[in-house]
């Protein structure tokens, strides 16, 4: 309930500010039309291939905005007075990451349905892919949850540029398995790439939920890892 | 959770501490506020008053001693000590794209108001702030005084039944500023204020009690009345004048030896003041007297007397 009170808040701010709201709809958008044009040099940037990894970096600069806006509000006196709220650590972090839900939501099915007039297919079962992206956007709104915690405003542009990079090495427009070495291994220990295996999986092959179980495991265990980081650095940022 | 007595203060600290590394900021305070009273923490910029506050609100962690709110330990329960409180910062805290019934509704919501009584309160407060009229703007589009005054209404619209209230009329006009006293005065006995303030005239209007702080530590504790009345019964006249030299000042001397020149002329400390004998000896020398009074002590005297510098430095 409370919660509830403070992502209302959260979700205004976010729907008042329209050109970052834009921007961070739009960019990936532009992205996949771009990217999706050198489908014909090589067979990776095919939309099916491509899609699922432009909407992993669009959750990225989602993540960013989450960061942004709850470092922001720590440098406010606003912040001070939420923070004499009768709300447990728990109940502030989901006030904080519940508005980017919806954002995300309709950052991937804008996605995907642009990749759609582009020639995405889904052999496998839609749900599946959209199951796999939601626990993704919760992972890297989590992980925004924990930067903004931790950071002031100026270094979070660095912490967005390394998961970007790791995103992007995590398989997001390249295929890992054909560049092999440090960042197969890399990829295989993060759970950027098992999160895109497993969309690509059931979306080029129709693997079913048995086939891409193992893949699911890791997406799941890191995002429960953040989501529990993210309550406890937002508890010690509740106390100076 | 901590046991709660109906016979406990609205709230008690016992030595309590907060030191930044070396530096000592709030030095083992003793202090007890009765339910109902306005008490104000009277002090200079960085006395201390503002991290008082914000361990009473569970902002920061004392590192020593210990404080209840309401029977509650702001150590071992926090979100009950929450629940009882509010706090209207020292900065305005509004959300600026959000207008000001959207920001009274989210406090009240964040306290645990169900819509209508959240919806109800809001209207009550602007009205009663005067802000009916701007109440769907946002809020970064209005003025300084509209700000503040909805920034103290956010820390009303929860009812709570102890009230911090963090330097409520710094850097405001003189009209805000009596609108936000005649408010506060309006709230005496029906809840407990805390107000932190270094305007002398704020706490000596509005408190039932003051605490003045010095270095983090409680130097003098009364009613007004008390303080001023510890520091001396000796009358003081003034003397407004033109012309005033220093070989005036020295005849006056002569005569009382408790005379001090200040801007506007002179003040004379002592029993049994003549007028008369001030003037027979200021006038030869060329001195006009423009008014005189007799002045009462002010809490300004108070910090002097006890700190040893003014409260206004």
């Amino acid at each position: 309930m409370r919660a509830i009170a403070l992502a209302r808040r959260n979700f205004m701010e976010v729907w008042r500010d329209p050109l970052s709201l834009g921007i961070t709809i739009g960019l990936p958008i532009l992205m996949l039309l771009v990217l999706q044009a050198f489908g014909g040099v090589d067979a990776f940037f095919t939309p099916t291939m491509l899609t699922p990894g432009i909407v992993l970096f669009g959750f990225v600069m989602l993540m960013f905005s989450t960061a942004m806006t709850l470092s922001r509000d720590r440098e406010t006196a606003l912040f001070s007075r939420l923070l004499t709220a009768p709300l447990k650590p728990k109940e502030f972090v989901a006030g904080y990451s519940l508005p980017y839900l919806p954002v995300a939501i309709i950052l991937a099915a804008a996605l995907f349905v642009i990749g759609a007039f582009l020639g995405l297919e889904i052999s496998g079962n839609a749900g599946l892919v959209v199951m796999v992206l939601l626990v993704m956007a919760v992972f890297y709104i989590a992980l925004g949850m924990i930067l903004g915690s931790l950071l002031p405003l100026a270094p979070l542009s660095g912490a967005y540029a390394v998961i970007l990079l790791l995103t992007i090495f995590g398989g997001a427009w390249m295929d890992l398995a054909a560049i092999g070495g440090v960042f197969q291994t890399m990829g295989n220990v993060l759970p950027f790439a098992h999160a895109l295996d497993a969309i690509r999986d059931v979306m080029a092959e129709g693997a079913g939920l048995g086939d891409i179980a193992p893949d699911l495991y890791w997406v799941i265990g890191y995002t429960a890892l953040v989501a529990v980081l993210a309550v406890f650095a937002f508890k010690r940022r509740m106390l100076e | 959770m901590s046991s709660v007595t109906v016979e406990s203060p609205a709230i008690q600290t016992v030595a309590l501490t907060k030191r930044f590394g070396g530096i000592v900021a709030v030095d083992r305070v003793d202090l007890t506020v009765e339910r109902g009273e306005l008490f104000s923490l009277l002090g200079p910029n960085g006395a201390g008053k503002t991290t008082t506050i914000k361990m009473l609100c569970c902002l920061t962690r004392p590192t020593g001693g210990s404080a209840s709110i309401m029977g509650h330990d702001i150590a071992k329960a926090p979100l009950s000590v929450k629940a009882v409180i509010d706090v209207s910062p020292q900065e305005t805290a509004i959300a600026g794209n959000l207008s000001a019934t959207e920001n009274l509704m989210l406090m009240a919501r964040l306290h645990g108001f169900d819509k209508r009584v959240a919806q109800s309160r809001s209207e009550e407060l602007l009205e009663m702030m005067g802000l009916s009229a701007r109440a769907n703007e946002k809020t970064k589009k209005l003025s300084g005084g509209m700000k503040r005054r909805l920034s103290i209404a956010m820390a009303l619209v929860s009812d709570p039944e102890v009230l911090f209230l963090d330097e409520p009329t710094l850097g405001l006009d003189p009209q805000s500023r009596n609108s936000i006293w005649a408010y506060i005065e309006g709230l005496k006995g029906a809840k407990t204020i805390v107000l932190t303030t270094h305007y002398l005239e704020e706490a000596d209007a509005l408190a039932d009690r003051i605490a003045i702080i010095d270095d983090g530590r409680v130097v003098a504790l009364g009613t007004p009345g008390e303080l001023k009345a510890a520091v001396s019964d000796t009358p003081v006249i003034v003397v407004e004048t033109t012309g005033l030299t220093e070989q005036a000042v020295d005849a006056l001397r002569e005569i009382y030896p408790q005379v001090r020149r200040f801007e506007a002329g002179l003040e004379i400390e002592g029993d049994d003041i003549s007028l008369y004998e001030i003037e027979d000896c200021l006038r030869p020398r060329g001195v006009t007297i423009q008014a005189t009074h007799r002045r009462r002590v002010t809490l300004d005297d108070v910090f002097l007397e006890l700190t040893g510098k003014q409260l206004r430095e």
